[in-house]
Formats: structure tokens, C-alpha cells, sequence
């Protein structure tokens, strides 16, 4: 029943997207209808979710397949529950919020096919979660690859978009290449496309690493786990602020579940595949933190903070494979709890800090940072909800942020008294939450405080189709950092089914208790704090937050995105590579100068792009052959069927027969 | 019967070489159109017994390849007032060299390959990989739009000899398929040399280059 109901989901979303493709273009009905079939959709896959997760029994469904020989086996276990959660919740809510900010009267070229793919992207990710046959999941696989390449280029007529959407659709390539691999090696191994363990008479050591790194790649490019990101910050930054927040909270989730869904597969898992995930955790959770605190572009910012948060999930899993290797319970149950409940709260305030971002853009009408300013004054709710996503993403009490971390550190300062060397991955762990909260408080610091930087249109708060989904979100948050013991279950139950033994409790484990009367005090102290200061703060003067005590500065006297960044950008320089512009002063009283200061992206920008141009030269000598008449590709043809005819004639013997 | 089938594939290899040595488009028309008679004449020889499916299949390859497509050809022809092909990039005695000098090899290496229990004799696979690759030849060589025509019909004409080998293997209703597409094609084909006439004022296939982006 409960797989019913959530291809009942499935399926809604996929129609929502048909219904919205359809409706006229100047007007909105096509709009709510589909926005309301996809929210009913959403709440009849969640209920059956949480059923899931709170203990139903795990269902499948077989049936005949596309082709004749493949069939469709589906199966709702609780590790696709809990991500359907995330899918399901922020879907509806995206959906929601695109009423506002891509109202399809705004948007009549790009709204329908907006529409269609956003449904479409939403249907392949719940099909993928409940695949358990290769086929099925590379259909769904290959289905959310080209809707997302189609909703990051909904904008088709900005070159930026169609640049990032290419980039993109390379990147998602090579993911699918990959899985192919995967899936044609487990075929060979096991003899079925079903997702069944392998035993170990059937694949050694060596197949079984290859299928591991095989997987890492592919999903690890989905996830955008560093050195693979290289397509996520443009492609986020381009795509309509909803879809980012889909893009971020659940679709790169998809290569974290693809990991863990075939990771069971391989029964050998050594330590060192453990040290590698958790290695290149902590990569892109430190690249990503400082990639991000040098940008600019407000969207691409948060698209940063995307790889750093899939790096913490890689730290739990890491962590929860080297517990495996290692026979340690405790690792596994905290690793994984950390990696799944980092999956459902990075869901919630990424996408709560896109679509928060989404409003800003939407009111301002753009994304660079040194442009906004002081929108705190216009955009109370905004600025306050984007406030709660930043305590949540750098992990700090009392939100939920914190939670899922917590278990992370728990995990790792329990490894000391066996492999210590994990425990500096703790310190990682920290640096990366202090690097955030920095990157934070220089784009709250810069987007909301301080005084407009130029002149913006008159910005007003957002409208309830705006701040409904985020109040959503930002209370999913509260709820999970307020009460962490409402999420034990169902993070136990997913870790017991993933490992397939059973674990010692959570709550045991860590003082979740303990944490929420923690987190409940922080909180109501906040709020007393809060009351008081709005309760004294009366007679207070108010000034412009970066005026730093001049009576006569002007809004461009402020501290920029640039300055307040500078100080860490200068110490980290070593690791980054920054481009910097100055202006050349001279005199006594200098003209007017520009200063430009911009971080690229090293995979993109020296890998990938250099070693691009240089295939495309070397290939270009093939040139040669394509010669554009049909006499030549004809003999061509002939000339490879004549190489064929050689290849299957006994050459050997021939030769004596000849001479 | 086998002196018969062995007289037949003779005489095609000889239509090939023939083709391949002519200039003038009627007299290429004509010799395809024969070849294709020729062929129709194989299925009932081969076959036992008489079955419905292969014999219609033999009168529908004598009816298309021996009297529609000729025809249709021989309109192309005098629509587009062409009368030779001038103008071959390999002349045409080392093309009939070369057109032999396949043959021969077709014979010496497919001895090897032959069942040898065979019950079609020993020259089948050679005359199927000489016409394939004088269908070939004149396909690379020659640049009047018709000639490459024919150069595709016998190529089909080859694909054709090979499939006796397998005649009651496969579904005769896959024959029957490809020579409805032979039909088709060259239908279609032309249409477009029609067309190709028309814009061009020439059938020579170098100059669609032209049309390149």
C-alpha cells in the first residue's frame, strides 16, 4: 500500500508537470493547478515515507519491464524513504514558491517548460529511490540528467545559463558513462541487473574495488564531491532560484544515495575505501567552504556551500565504512546518522537559503552581493529567515545543522582510542563550520546590513507564496535541532536496514536528551534576548550598520563582499587561486580607480578548460577526412568493410595456402 | 541444376565487369536490369520444393529490379538529358582491373570460407563480394547521381546472392522488406535527382558540396 502511495507521488508529480505544460501563456491557472496537484502528490509520498520510516514493513512490486527480456522491480526500504522525505518536501514546497517567483504571467516563454521538466526532475528522483534493478535505475537516472540539463537552460536565451547547462550536461555524461560500466561489471559478476549483494565467490578483491571506484565516480560527479564539482556553481547559479533549491537539496542528494545504495552491494569494503570517501569528505567540505568565501555572485555562494555540506555527508559515510572495516557498531551507527540526517538538514536550509536568496533576487532584480545591501530594513522576514538557514549551515546550536554534526564529531572522537589519526578529521570538521560562519557573516553582513550600494528598484517584502515554503523549511529546522530525538527512529531504522545487522540505539549513544533541553534554553534565552533589546532599544539611535562611527559616510564608504572577506581570503592565499585587479595610484590625489578581485574555479579553469582546448587542437588534424563529398565516405565504408572481411578470414592459414 | 546456378553467377560476375567498363548510362540501366532478372531466376532454382513466399518473392525481384526501377531509371535519364558519365575519377579500364582483380580474390579467399557441403556449389559468397564491391566502386568512383544509384542497386544485388545462402534461415518477409526498401530508396532517389537537375542544371554529386554550411 504504502509503494502504492508513493508511486501515487511519483506519478502526481510527473502529471502536475504535464498539467503545467499545458494552460495558456499569458495566464496562471495552468500554474496553480499544477502547483496544487504537485503539493497533494507531495503529501500523499510523504505520508508514505514516514510510514516507512517509522517501521511499515518494506515493500516491492514486480513487473514486466520496457523490453521484453528486463522487468521493473521496485522496492520501498527505508533508506528510499528517508530520502523520498527530502524529495517529496522540498519538491511540493519549491513547486509552491514558484507561484511567486516564476509566475508563469512574468515568465510566458520559459513558465510551461519550466513546469513540465521541474515535475519530470521530481518523478526520476523518487523512481531512482525505489529502483532495485540496474535498468530501472539507469532510466530514472538518465530521465533526472536531462531534466536538469533542460531546467538549469530554462533561461536558453542567456549565454551564461547555456554555457553552464553544456557544462552540465558533460558532467552528467560522464556519470551515466560510468554507471554503465558499473552496471554491465555487477551484471557480469552476478549474473542478474537486480541489486542483490555480492557474494564473494562471485566477485574478488579486485572487481569489487573496481565497482567501488567505478561508483564513487559516477555518483561522486552527481554529488559534486570535489575534484568533480566543477559543474555545480555555474549550473546552480544559472538555474531559477527554486529549481536551485531543488538542485541543491535533493538532486545532488542523489549520488549520496546512490553511494549508499550500492555500497551494501560489495560485500568486501576494506579500510582504505573508508580513508578515501572520508579523505575526499574533507577536501570538498574545506575547498567548498573556501571556494565559497570568495565569491560574488550570491547564488554561486551558496552553490559553494553545496560541495562543503556533500563533503561533511562523505565524512559520515567515510566514517561509517572505515566502522564496517573495522567491526566497530558505534562508528557505523553514528557515521550514518550523521551522513543520512545531514542529507534531510542541508535539504532544509540550502533550499531554504536559495529560496530566501530566491526573494532577494526576485525583489532586487539581481544576484551580485556588492550591488545589494541593507535589505534588512525592507525584507524583515527575509532577511530573518535567511539569518535562521545561515546559524543552520554552519552548524551551530540550536539548530539542526548542529545535530547532524554533532553525531559526525561524536563518531570521530570515538575513533581516537583505535585509529586516532580519524580524529583530526574532527578538526577539519571545525575549521570548516568556522570557515562557514565566516562566509556567512560576510554575505549576511553585505546582502541585509549596511545601506543599498546602488540604486536598486524599490524593494518590497515578498508576497505569501515567497515566505510560506521558506516558514516551512525553516521550521523543519528548528523542529530537528530543537527535538533530535524525533529523528532517532527513523535514523536508526535506515542504518540497521542499510548494514544489515542490528546497532546500538542512538539516543544511547549521544545526549540527545540532553541536547534538547540545550538547544530549547539557547533558544528561549535568544528570544528573552531578542524581546529585551526590542523592549530597550527604543530610545536607541539607529544608524547604518557599517558607518563605524563617521556621522557623513556614504553607502559606498561601507565594508564590501570583498573587504570583508579579505582578511581570510589573504591568509588562505596559498590555496586559492585569485585573480586581483587593482588601481594603479598616483599623485596626491588619486583619480578614480577599480579594484576586481575574483576566485575561479580551479578543476574548471586550469584542468578542465586548458586540457579541453588542447584535445580540440589535436583532433582538429582529423579534419582532414572529412572531406564533405559522398564518394569519400563511401569508400570510406568500403574500405572498413574490407578491414572487417580480413579480421574474421583466417589470416594464418591463409598465408600458408598463398605461399 | 547446379551447372544452371553455376552458368548464372557467371554470367552476373561478367554483367559486373561489364558496368563497370560502361560509360553510357542506358547501356549501365540496361545491364543492372538484366543482372536484376538474373537473380530473380535463383530462388526457384534453389529451392526443393515450391513455396509460396520465396517464388513470390523471386517474381516480385524479377518485376522491380528487371522492369519498375529500369524504367524509372530510364525516365530519370531523359528528364535530366544525360547521357554518359564523362568525367569518372578512376578512368574506366583500371576501375574493370580492379573489378577483376576482386573478383579474383572474392574466388581464391572464399574458397576458404564456403561450407564446403554447400548445395549452391562454390561460387555464391564469390559472386555476392564481387557485386558488393563493384556496387562500391562505382559508388566512389563515379559522380553522376544515376550511376551511384545503380552502384546501390548492386550492392543490394549482392546482399541479395548472400542471402540465398540462408534462404529459409531467415524470414523470407525479411527479403521481401529489403527489396521494398531498394524500392523506396530508389523511388525517393529519383525524385531527387529530378530536383538535384533542376537547381543544379547537372547531376554530379561534387557539386552538393556546395550546399554544405
Amino acid at each position: 500500500m504504502w509503494l502504492t502511495m508513493t508511486l501515487l507521488g511519483a506519478g502526481g508529480f510527473a502529471a502536475s508537470g504535464l498539467i503545467g505544460m499545458v494552460g495558456n501563456r499569458r495566464r496562471n491557472w495552468g500554474h496553480w493547478l499544477s502547483v496544487l496537484v504537485a503539493v497533494l502528490a507531495a503529501l500523499c509520498g510523504l505520508t508514505a515515507a514516514m510510514a516507512i520510516l517509522l517501521g511499515a514493513p518494506v515493500e516491492s512490486l514486480a513487473g514486466p519491464g520496457p523490453a521484453p527480456v528486463m522487468t521493473t522491480n521496485l522496492r520501498l526500504d527505508p533508506l528510499a524513504a528517508f530520502f523520498l522525505v527530502p524529495i517529496f518536501l522540498i519538491g511540493g514546497l519549491c513547486s509552491l514558491y514558484g507561484i511567486g517567483y516564476w509566475k508563469q504571467s512574468h515568465h510566458p516563454r520559459t513558465g510551461r517548460k519550466l513546469r513540465f521538466w521541474y515535475g519530470i526532475l521530481i518523478s526520476s528522483m523518487a523512481m531512482i529511490t525505489l529502483s532495485n534493478n540496474g535498468i530501472c535505475f539507469l532510466f530514472a537516472w538518465e530521465l533526472m540528467a536531462i531534466s536538469t540539463f533542460f531546467l538549469i537552460a530554462t533561461e536558453d536565451f542567456k549565454p551564461d545559463s547555456r554555457q553552464a547547462a553544456w557544462v552540465y550536461l558533460a558532467a552528467a555524461h560522464i556519470s551515466t558513462l560510468l554507471l554503465f560500466a558499473f552496471f554491465a561489471l555487477l551484471r557480469m559478476a552476478s549474473g542478474s541487473f537486480l541489486l542483490r549483494p555480492l557474494s564473494p565467490e562471485q566477485a574478488g578483491m579486485g572487481l569489487q574495488t573496481a565497482l567501488f571506484l567505478l561508483a564513487l565516480g559516477a555518483f561522486g560527479v552527481k554529488a559534486g564531491m570535489v575534484p568533480l564539482h566543477f559543474w555545480l556553481p555555474e549550473a546552480h547559479a544559472n538555474a531559477p532560484s527554486h529549481v536551485s533549491a531543488t538542485l541543491s537539496g535533493t538532486t545532488i542528494k542523489m549520488g549520496i544515495f546512490g553511494l549508499l545504495r550500492v555500497l551494501p552491494l560489495l560485500p568486501a569494503r576494506p579500510l582504505g575505501w573508508g580513508i578515501l570517501v572520508m579523505t575526499l569528505g574533507a577536501l570538498s567540505a574545506f575547498l567548498g567552504v573556501l571556494w565559497a568565501i570568495g565569491q560574488h555572485d550570491l547564488k554561486k555562494l551558496l552553490a559553494y556551500h553545496s560541495v562543503e555540506n556533500i563533503g561533511i555527508i562523505l565524512l559520515g559515510l567515510g566514517l561509517a565504512l572505515i566502522g564496517e572495516a573495522k567491526h566497530q557498531p558505534i562508528w557505523i551507527i553514528l557515521g550514518m546518522a550523521g551522513c543520512l540526517l545531514h542529507v534531510w538538514n542541508h535539504g532544509l536550509f540550502k533550499s531554504l537559503l536559495f529560496l530566501s536568496a530566491g526573494s532577494v533576487i526576485h525583489a532586487a532584480g539581481t544576484r551580485k552581493i556588492d550591488r545589494l545591501g541593507g535589505l534588512a530594513q525592507s525584507m524583515p522576514l527575509t532577511s530573518n529567515l535567511f539569518l535562521l538557514g545561515a546559524i543552520a549551515i554552519c552548524g551551530l546550536p540550536p539548530l539542526n545543522g548542529f545535530v547532524s554534526e554533532l553525531f559526525i564529531y561524536v563518531g570521530l572522537l570515538r575513533t581516537m582510542t583505535v585509529l586516532p589519526i580519524l580524529a583530526l578529521a574532527a578538526g577539519v570538521l571545525a575549521m570548516v563550520g568556522a570557515l562557514a560562519a565566516a562566509c556567512f557573516t560576510k554575505v549576511c553582513g553585505a546582502v541585509f546590513l549596511g545601506t543599498a550600494r546602488t540604486k536598486l528598484r524599490r524593494v518590497r517584502e515578498a508576497g505569501p507564496a515567497f515566505w510560506l515554503p521558506m516558514m516551512i523549511l525553516a521550521g523543519g529546522c528548528l523542529l530537528i535541532g530543537m527535538a533530535p530525538t524525533l529523528v532517532a527512529t527513523p535514523l536508526n531504522r535506515t542504518t540497521s536496514a542499510w548494514a544489515h545487522r542490528g546497532l546500538p540505539a542512538l539516543v544511547a549513544l549521544t545526549p540527545l536528551t540532553a541536547l534538547t533541553i540545550m538547544n530549547l534554553s539557547l533558544a528561549a534565552v535568544l528570544l528573552v534576548a531578542f524581546l529585551l533589546r526590542r523592549f530597550l532599544a527604543r530610545q536607541a539611535r539607529t544608524q547604518p550598520t557599517w558607518n563605524c562611527g563617521y556621522a557623513g559616510s556614504s553607502s559606498r564608504m561601507q565594508y564590501t563582499a570583498s573587504s570583508l572577506a579579505q582578511m581570510l581570503l589573504g591568509t588562505l592565499r596559498p590555496l586559492l587561486r585569485m585573480r586581483r585587479r587593482e588601481p594603479r595610484l598616483s599623485g596626491l590625489f588619486a583619480g578614480p580607480g577599480q579594484f576586481h578581485s575574483h576566485v575561479d574555479d580551479p578543476v574548471l579553469k586550469n584542468v578542465l578548460e586548458p586540457g579541453w582546448r588542447r584535445l580540440r587542437s589535436v583532433l582538429a588534424n582529423g579534419r582532414v577526412f572529412q572531406r564533405g563529398n559522398v564518394q569519400s565516405y563511401l569508400f570510406y565504408m568500403l574500405l572498413m568493410l574490407l578491414f572487417l572481411l580480413l579480421i574474421t578470414l583466417p589470416l594464418g592459414a591463409l598465408w600458408k595456402i598463398l605461399f | 541444376m547446379m551447372m544452371t546456378l553455376n552458368a548464372i553467377f557467371v554470367l552476373v560476375i561478367l554483367i559486373n565487369l561489364f558496368v563497370l567498363g560502361a560509360g553510357r548510362m542506358k547501356a549501365l540501366i540496361h545491364a543492372a536490369a538484366l543482372q536484376g532478372i538474373l537473380l530473380g531466376l535463383l530462388p526457384p532454382l534453389v529451392l526443393r520444393e515450391a513455396q509460396f513466399v520465396p517464388l513470390f518473392m523471386a517474381l516480385m525481384t524479377v518485376v522491380l529490379k528487371g522492369v519498375v526501377i529500369p524504367n524509372m531509371l530510364l525516365k530519370a535519364l531523359r528528364d535530366a538529358h544525360v547521357k554518359r558519365e564523362v568525367e569518372p575519377i578512376i578512368g574506366f579500364m583500371p576501375c574493370i582491373l580492379l573489378g577483376a582483380a576482386a573478383t579474383g580474390a572474392a574466388l581464391v579467399l572464399a574458397g576458404r570460407i564456403t561450407p564446403s557441403a554447400s548445395p549452391l556449389g562454390l561460387l555464391v559468397i564469390p559472386t555476392s563480394i564481387s557485386m558488393l564491391f563493384t556496387g562500391f566502386l562505382l559508388l566512389t568512383t563515379r559522380v553522376k547521381a544515376l550511376t551511384q544509384t545503380i552502384g546501390f542497386l548492386l550492392l543490394e544485388n549482392g546482399i541479395f546472392v548472400f542471402g540465398l545462402l540462408l534462404l529459409g534461415a531467415i524470414p523470407s518477409l525479411v527479403e521481401l522488406g529489403v527489396l521494398l526498401d531498394l524500392f523506396v530508396g530508389i523511388f525517393v532517389i529519383s525524385i531527387i535527382m529530378h530536383h538535384i537537375n533542376r537547381e543544379f542544371a547537372s547531376l554530379d554529386t561534387r557539386r552538393l558540396s556546395s550546399l554544405k554550411g
